[in-house]
């Protein structure tokens, strides 16, 4: 436990910064990727294509290489000056534009699974295009959404690590300021590996639970 | 076509339509424009910057770069294969001691992130005195984790597959492993297959987390060579050259892995056993007696 007690300042640093990471990324990924999820389900078809070009670039980019040209490329293109908030931001940038595909792609898939029925029905009443939209499709494509959006969410929370490469502060990087001080490095990457395995478990025990909560009866 | 979303469009919608498209593309011009601005700006198009780009060493030098990359991720796709099917073959003993472990085991390396597995593996057996090259701190995390995850992969592919077909295999005698091994799993795995060869994509995917333990592949390299003051320091030219690199990669294999589904999709017995994995589509059991009497569900 001394490895913890001892340098309870960088703990919480390294904690705060994946926190960051993961809500704020986790919040752009989210914003992002509905965009990009709608554009990939409209009636437009350049907006379709755009969106599918897309999604298909950057999930085929390994997501070191995003931080890479986020924190390396993008700096001296924008003629930014490398703060601890400049690459703090730059990296929650990396994070966002990566996950949001893996965002637009669950609400893609989560609208495909209610049953054109069910629209041409709601149609079929007089409902107007809000309508069937609030009342009708959105309802059921949010529930059917939800769990393998947690999943994009816990693969958020573990690729916040990568920062640590990047010079961000974050729990991947406690190993490297705690051997300055001395501590012993591979006790910290266990106590890291522990951290980890916590937060995931609690995040898909959430999962299971909304899972049971809000599964459609079809 | 039919959709969810919206009807047939009338001459208001199509009219709609066309100005959303005209949006689209200016904000996408925007974008681009922007880019190519700061990109001439900054002098990212002077012959010097891309200068390094024409010596034969630096190629070689970018050769061998990805065929490091693509050496770890031959011995991480092979690896990752062989742990998966181990890890799937224990979580579905019928020994509860088997079964326990192989559990644990599959559920503590999905939770761990693998960059964390490599730092374990580079920085912190050293201290245990393990030591070992970056190549290999690389491969062994990166097979333990897709490893895990193949492993579930396979058996939502056997326990996707009808009931009967165990049964039946039992009742014309095979054993535990008969059974799995002539029947259930060679299903599964085709069943599966655009699913394993999308979870290999990740696995060369995140080789480049390789460049952060100092493993020298191709990222390592675009860094080392954007580095050197003698040449200008093309950062930004050599992150575009090694970015189309593995992004012409990776989609060479996602393309295997599209060609694949759409030839599984094509043999209906298959696609029965594909559409009855989908998590989110549960069958119901009229729906599995069609599929049996048919070979391809009604929907």
């Amino acid at each position: 436990m001394g490895v913890i007690a001892d340098n309870l300042d960088l703990w919480r640093d390294a904690l705060l910064g994946t926190l960051i990471l993961f809500l704020a990324g986790g919040a752009l990924a989210l914003v992002l990727g509905t965009i990009v999820g709608a554009m990939r389900v409209s009636p437009v078809p350049i907006a379709r294509g755009v969106g599918a070009f897309y999604v298909g670039t950057v999930r085929n980019t390994p997501l070191t290489l995003v931080f890479f040209a986020f924190s390396f490329a993008l700096p001296p293109l924008l003629g930014l000056r490398l703060t601890d908030g400049v690459s703090l931001a730059l990296g929650v940038c990396a994070l966002g534009v990566y996950t949001a595909t893996y965002v637009a792609e669950t609400i893609r898939s989560g609208v495909n699974t209610v049953p054109v029925g069910q629209a041409e029905a709601a149609r079929a009443l007089g409902l107007t295009f809000g309508q069937v939209m609030s009342l009708v499709v959105l309802p059921q494509a949010f529930r059917s959404v939800i769990p393998p959006m947690m999943s994009v969410l816990i693969a958020l929370l573990k690729n916040t690590t990568v920062a640590a490469g990047f010079s961000i502060m974050n729990l991947g990087s406690v190993r490297s300021y705690l051997s300055e001080r001395g501590e012993n490095a591979f006790v910290v990457i266990l106590w890291v590996m522990a951290v980890f395995v916590a937060l995931v478990l609690l995040l898909s025990w959430a999962q299971r639970s909304l899972e049971n909560r809000w599964r459609v009866a079809r | 076509m039919s959709s969810v979303l919206y009807d047939v469009p009338g001459p208001r919608a199509v009219l709609r339509h066309r100005v959303l498209g005209v949006v689209t593309v200016l904000v996408v011009l925007a974008i681009v424009a922007f880019l190519v601005w700061r990109l001439a700006a900054t002098g990212q198009f002077a012959a010097q910057k891309w200068e390094a780009f024409t010596y034969t060493s630096v190629w070689a030098q970018v050769g061998l770069a990805m065929l490091r990359t693509l050496a770890a991720f031959a011995a991480a796709a092979v690896g990752a294969l062989v742990l998966g099917f181990v890890l799937a073959l224990g979580r579905m003993s019928a020994h509860a001691w088997i079964r326990w472990p192989a559990t644990v085991v599959i559920e503590v390396l999905r939770a761990i992130p693998v960059l964390v597995l490599m730092f374990l593996l580079y920085y912190g057996l050293p201290v245990v005195g393990i030591r070992m090259e970056p190549y290999w701190a690389v491969v062994i995390a990166l097979v333990a984790y897709n490893g895990s995850v193949l492993a579930e992969v396979v058996r939502a592919g056997v326990e996707s597959l009808p009931r009967g077909q165990s049964e039946a295999g039992y009742a014309l005698g095979l054993r535990k492993t008969g059974v799995m091994r002539l029947i259930l799993l060679p299903q599964a795995v085709r069943a599966m297959m655009p699913v394993i060869i999308a979870q290999l994509v990740v696995t060369l995917k995140d080789t480049a987390l390789g460049y952060i333990i100092t493993y020298q592949e191709l990222l390592w390299y675009a860094k080392y060579l954007g580095t050197q003051s003698s040449i200008g320091s093309p950062i930004i030219p050599a992150t575009i050259v090694v970015g189309a690199i593995y992004i012409g990669l990776c989609l060479l294999l996602s393309l295997v892995a599209t060609l694949v589904e759409r030839r599984l999709r094509r043999s209906g017995r298959v696609a029965a056993v594909a559409a009855a994995a989908q998590p989110t589509q549960e069958v119901t059991d009229t729906e599995l007696l069609a599929t049996q009497r048919t070979g391809s569900p009604d929907r």
